[in-house]
């Protein structure tokens, strides 16, 4: 039996495969990034060397928006943090403590999850639409019609407007991995709270949610770096737009690359988002291990 | 609310309070929210754009215009969207699967110096953002003249389907008893025989979550899907679906019966197997 498992040609065989699509699908382009961000270059004409002018470029003088698109995904990172999270675990903690029903809601809420993101643009468009869209027909039914906006179109709701949308389909996610902590928090430690006299919300804020600490941070990790990397919901609904009012980092990279042919520029822009992520995970992380030390 | 020490789960039944029926009530509304974009869409998708510009967007449709699928199904190219998104999903699902399960098991119960090694550095994988190997992918793709194929998004799907495949997979092969593997090969049979027929068997469970996940990834994925295809012919559903609704002069009921066929695959997946994709779920996020 032992000698079977130490049968190279057996270990070769299983593992090179995966070894090799691995490595040149998602390591080697990094590098390959990397380089085209030291580069001026079309993608046609030769390229030329620029050392780490693109990235001065992204932040000294910048003419086409990043820096407001990188506030912008800042602010998506805190919204989700702030407002998403918080109803996320509210309703993680009614399920988990046990409902009737517990199961069918925790299906229910986590369904826009896995629905297409261009499911889920063109119906938040069709809600959002001035001429016809739901939003605006409840404003008109409640009395508050002078409210109703075209709310895509307009410059000053853009970005709220698909934030809104952004928040409301990861709420099940979010709210699915701490109900699955809450869950795993052995019920004897509410039996002995219970006995020295705590009440539910005592229970909830001093056990439960401190007991939640590791699945608090995987959270707050997804929501942030989720945030700098939000993509298809943007570009289905807005592309960027009005006049950039919803461009964050990736959208920006996209035209960048795919519409001015900036290679180098836009290469610039998606090492700047890993190094984004990688920094704000390595930071979250550290809050976290230095509170569970105290 | 104060204490009730029959309020924890599995006890008797719950007397009716007022703070039990505010509860239900905002588990209620919470529900409508998730789910009634869902309905209004399948109710959007009978009707035509009179009936969505006359001011009848939100409601029943007068007539339930089932023309509208049969339309898209037959004279748009929805169908081909349909087809393709079915071999580009199902070929990375078998391939991705033989991938994950014969490496996993090589890192969990195969002897050889670099296994943890392997272990990491698949697992870097979940670490890169898909943006960042766009550019490159778009530019060796093109080179190799692979733009505008299958293969253009099915290599980088199943690429991408490894680091979390192979880290729940090597996760359930390490809770599988090593006796039963000895056991079975008492009677001096191959490894490849033994894999194949004693130990897969075991691990169905694992191999099903991990394929419902690829399923979701491949089938709604759209950034590598709208940069590498531009030919009608071979676009996927979520794509094609998109290209369509951007048309001038669209007509949006044939359009919502569109997403409601792209739609219907997921959710009955998802009803089928909810238990173990919401298992497979937390199992990605908890990797420690």
């Amino acid at each position: 039996m032992d000698k079977m498992l130490r049968n190279k040609k057996t270990i070769f065989l299983f593992t090179f495969p995966t070894f090799l699509l691995f490595t040149v699908i998602v390591i080697v382009p990094i590098f390959f990034s990397l380089h085209y961000s030291t580069l001026k270059w079309d993608g046609f004409s030769k390229e030329i060397f620029v050392g780490f002018s693109n990235y001065r470029n992204l932040f000294v003088d910048n003419t086409d928006g990043f820096i407001q698109a990188v506030i912008n995904s800042l602010v998506l990172a805190l919204i989700s943090v702030g407002i998403q999270l918080p109803i996320s675990l509210l309703l993680a903690l009614i399920l988990a403590r046990g409902v009737r029903g517990e199961r069918f809601f925790r299906t229910v809420y986590f369904i826009p999850v896995i629905v297409s993101t261009v499911v889920i643009g063109q119906l938040w468009m069709k809600i959002y639409n001035n001429d016809y869209g739901m939003l605006n027909a409840v404003l008109k039914a409640i009395g508050l019609g002078n409210l109703a906006n075209a709310w895509l179109a307009d410059t000053k709701t853009a970005l709220a407007s698909v934030f809104a949308a952004m928040l409301w389909q990861y709420v099940g996610y979010h709210m699915l991995l701490l109900y699955a902590g809450a869950k795993s928090i052995s019920p004897d430690i509410y039996e002995a709270a219970r006995i020295d006299g705590a009440g539910e919300k005592d229970m909830a804020f001093r056990i439960t949610i401190p007991l939640m600490k590791p699945i608090l941070c995987v959270c707050i990790i997804f929501a942030v770096t989720g945030s700098f990397k939000a993509f298809d919901l943007i570009f289905v609904m807005t592309g960027g737009g009005p006049l950039h009012a919803t461009e964050v980092p990736t959208t920006l990279m996209y035209t960048t690359i795919f519409s001015r042919y900036q290679y180098g520029y836009g290469s610039a822009m998606a090492i700047f988002i890993i190094v984004e992520c990688l920094v704000f995970t390595l930071v979250i992380n550290k809050l976290f291990s230095k509170n569970v030390d105290n | 609310m104060k204490t009730d020490p029959d309020r924890r789960p599995g006890r008797r039944k719950k007397k009716i309070t007022a703070s039990s029926v505010v509860l239900y009530l905002f588990l209620g509304i919470v529900t409508v929210m998730q789910v009634y974009p869902l309905i209004w869409l399948f109710l959007f998708s009978f009707k035509d754009n009179n009936e969505i510009y006359s001011g009848n967007a939100m409601g029943i449709p007068t007539v339930w215009r089932v023309s509208n699928y049969t339309e898209v199904l037959t004279s748009g190219n929805v169908s081909i969207f349909l087809l393709n998104s079915i071999i580009v999903t199902g070929i990375t699902i078998l391939v991705s699967t033989i991938l994950i399960t014969t490496s996993a098991y090589a890192i969990s119960r195969m002897q050889w110096k670099l296994s943890k090694a392997f272990l990491t550095y698949i697992l870097l994988g979940m670490m890169v953002p898909l943006h960042a190997t766009l550019l490159p992918l778009f530019v060796v793709l093109k080179n190799l003249g692979l733009l505008n194929s299958y293969l253009s998004l099915i290599l980088p799907y199943i690429a991408f389907a490894l680091p979390m495949g192979v880290f729940i997979m090597a996760g359930f092969y390490r809770n599988v008893p090593r006796e039963i593997e000895e056991s079975a090969c008492l009677d001096g049979c191959s490894i490849y025989r033994m894999f194949y027929s004693i130990v897969l068997p075991l691990v169905r469970p694992a191999i099903a979550t991990v394929a419902i996940f690829t399923f979701l990834s491949s089938w709604n994925e759209l950034m590598f899907a709208n940069t590498f295809l531009s030919d009608d012919n071979l676009k996927t559903l979520t794509v094609g679906i998109m290209s369509l609704s951007g048309q001038q002069g669209t007509h949006w009921g044939p359009i919502g019966a569109g997403l409601v066929i792209a739609t219907v695959p997921t959710l009955i997946i998802y009803f089928l197997f909810s238990d173990q994709l919401q298992k497979s779920v937390i199992a990605g996020a908890v990797k420690g």
